[in-house]
């Protein structure tokens, strides 16, 4: 029975970063499924969503670490309405001077954006503790809820072991609950965007930005609107996962890893489908779960058995975009582009 | 007034990362004027080139070449002919990658390119961390003292002084080469028009190849300098540059090589002497700053071509 608890608990843990990873492969899919915007700094604006949610709602600063502001002990929802805001400004002042450009130029803007936020982060200790990163950052209802199962339990001492060990993780389960319910949230608006007029010119920026021009649409507000929303969604992504874990620190936020691995998951799950933006994001998900336990079988050390796994999804990449470059979810081979129209 | 006695100092420094930078960043402007994309794994190659040389070194102390110090050098012979290794290893495993990969994605077009450039960068720096690990290695341990460069009151080492003279070498072979060999003119009229150069006979796929093992051999050549430079060679070590590399690009005017050396000189320049002001932590940043006020002043860059 305790390794049916064990099994449980972490499949709970297992949809619960699914979920947060799928926020982000949907605010991905708006700016690069939708209207083909180029975005490699996903991890930036992740980031900022995760520090802005911890210090509009974690606690002020204590004695060590150097930060000297923030920690508004503010709900949670305005934590994340302020990550949403904070990431799709700095959105903003990246897609001013690029969106007018060649699509190579946002691409370099988000990577050097990316870069520059990991740096703050990591050099201005009166605002984000530095390397030591932000702590005690508090899970909504925590207290609420875990007093409620413990009482639960406290009430019936005869209950099997395994369920004592489930219910004592009841948090989890609410944690689950209310990232599915934002995931569900945010699929749902997203779709409706994406078939409403706004949409409809999204998708003609993709397939011809010169032709959606001709047809009076104003191509770099659209373009703009776009990366911005698409950013604000990535920062609510971020606030769940700082209320999730808890703990952040710069450490969290490698620029590389956070976006390509959002990355794979929106090719593999089908460009341009919010589906299969979520869909990407556990199959993906699995598969850097399921090599976690695989190379802890191999003959290698903890270094080569990360590097191994991130060398195997990045080969991954590759033969997707080679042999299916539409995605799992596509029909056939026919759509050569990276993007299907859909 | 403390800080402003140290500038002429960091100019030098700037000197020897731009040498640097620029030899990355004409790889990057040949692939983006010949290809049409932005290869975000140049950084990667220029890792791997300096690996390649770590491997050929150590191989090569084996057969008895020596790396003892040649003259005022930190080297010997033994890591010049390893650079010449991994000249050769980095663009063969370039072209190797071009036939494998970009070769079936060419089709598909530039964006999709970009994306599996990003695959790449992740997969050789993490081939890298799996077969050296993750910790710095060393090409050689001698510590090396600075000499005074008379009446100009600043300090270079003799590494650097090869460095750059490196650079400039490479730089003017790469000029005559463009100008004056039948491979260069082919690759200059490709990255002008490519449809008319393909109908005028050139052998396109001929070009690309080249255009690959100069950008690879460049990379190499780079990566080796970096790890003389900083001492150790780790697998970040070409991500950590690029970011200033693509700002020297930009800056220089994309797709234009000589612009890519005025846009390594200026951004190296730029970053060491910003950390007399700022922390040193923030030097990809300063190059970050100087990349986002030329897309806002002048996107095409200073030698660059108006769109």
């Amino acid at each position: 029975m305790d390794s049916f608890v064990g099994v449980v608990n972490y499949l709970v843990f297992f949809a619960i970063t699914a979920g947060i990873y799928a926020v982000l492969s949907l605010g991905l899919n708006l700016q690069w499924g939708y209207t083909g915007l180029f975005n490699i700094g996903v991890a930036g604006f992740y980031a900022l969503g995760a520090y802005t949610a911890a210090l509009v709602s974690g606690p002020p600063p204590d004695a060590w670490g150097g930060r000297v502001v923030g920690g508004f002990e503010l709900p949670f929802l305005l934590g994340v309405l302020a990550a949403a805001v904070v990431a799709g400004l700095v959105a903003l002042l990246i897609g001013l001077p690029t969106l007018r450009l060649r699509a190579d130029y946002l691409a370099i803007a988000t990577i050097g954006i990316a870069e520059t936020i990991r740096l703050v982060l990591k050099n201005e200790a009166w605002l984000t503790n530095g390397v030591w990163g932000l702590q005690q950052i508090p899970s909504p209802l925590y207290g609420l809820i875990h007093r409620h199962a413990m009482g639960f339990l406290r009430d019936r001492p005869d209950l099997p072991n395994w369920i004592i060990q489930i219910v004592s993780r009841t948090y989890n389960w609410f944690y689950l609950l209310l990232v599915s319910v934002i995931l569900f949230a945010l699929y749902t608006l997203l779709k409706r965007l994406a078939g409403s007029p706004w949409g409809r010119v999204l998708k003609a920026i993709r397939e011809d930005e010169d032709a959606a021009a001709m047809s009076g649409k104003n191509v770099f507000r659209f373009k703009l609107q776009a990366l911005v929303l698409g950013a604000m969604v990535m920062g609510i992504g971020g606030a769940l996962y700082a209320h999730y874990v808890r703990f952040i620190s710069p450490a969290s936020f490698e620029p590389l890893y956070g976006t390509f691995i959002v990355w794979v998951m929106l090719i593999i799950g089908g460009t341009g489908s919010n589906g299969g933006a979520i869909l990407g994001a556990v199959v993906v998900w699995g598969i850097w779960a399921a090599t976690d336990f695989i190379t802890d079988y191999l003959p290698f050390t903890a270094p080569q058995g990360a590097a191994l796994r991130i060398l195997v999804i990045g080969v991954l990449l590759e033969v997707i975009l080679v042999l299916r470059p539409g995605g799992l979810l596509s029909p056939s081979r026919r759509n050569r582009r990276a993007h299907p129209p859909g | 007034m403390d800080a402003l006695a140290r500038v002429p100092q960091l100019i030098v420094y700037g000197l020897v990362s731009g040498s640097i930078l620029s030899l990355g960043g004409i790889g990057v402007s040949l692939t983006y004027s010949i290809l049409g994309f932005s290869n975000f794994a140049h950084g990667d190659m220029m890792a791997l080139g300096a690996y390649f040389a770590l491997a050929a070194l150590s191989i090569l102390s084996g057969w008895g070449l020596s790396n003892r110090p040649l003259g005022p050098l930190s080297f010997g012979p033994g890591l010049l002919a390893a650079l010449l290794v991994a000249v050769v290893l980095t663009s063969g495993s370039v072209v190797l990658l071009d036939r494998l990969l970009y070769r079936r994605l060419r089709h598909a077009g530039r964006i999709t390119l970009m994306i599996s450039t990003v695959g790449v960068a992740l997969g050789l720096r993490n081939l890298i961390q799996f077969i050296w690990g993750p910790q710095p290695h060393y090409y050689t341990t001698r510590i090396q003292r600075a000499v005074a460069v008379p009446g100009l009151g600043v300090r270079i080492k003799p590494d650097q002084l090869f460095i750059v003279a490196v650079a400039v070498a490479l730089a003017v072979l790469l000029h005559l080469f463009l100008r004056y060999t039948k491979t260069g003119k082919a690759m200059r009229a490709t990255s002008d028009n490519p449809s008319l150069a393909r109908v005028s006979g050139i052998n396109t796929e001929r070009v690309i190849v080249w255009t690959w093992i100069i950008g690879a051999s460049l990379a190499a050549v780079a990566g080796v300098l970096t790890g003389i430079e900083n001492k150790f060679v780790m697998p970040e070590l070409g991500w950590q540059m690029l970011l200033s590399i693509f700002a020297a690009v930009i800056l220089g005017g994309i797709g234009n090589p000589y612009g890519a050396i005025v846009g390594g000189m200026i951004v190296g320049i730029s970053e060491e002497v910003s950390t007399a002001f700022v922390s040193t932590g923030y030097k990809p940043a300063v190059a970050f700053g100087i990349l986002i006020l030329m897309l806002l002043v002048r996107p095409s860059g200073i030698l660059g071509r108006r769109e």
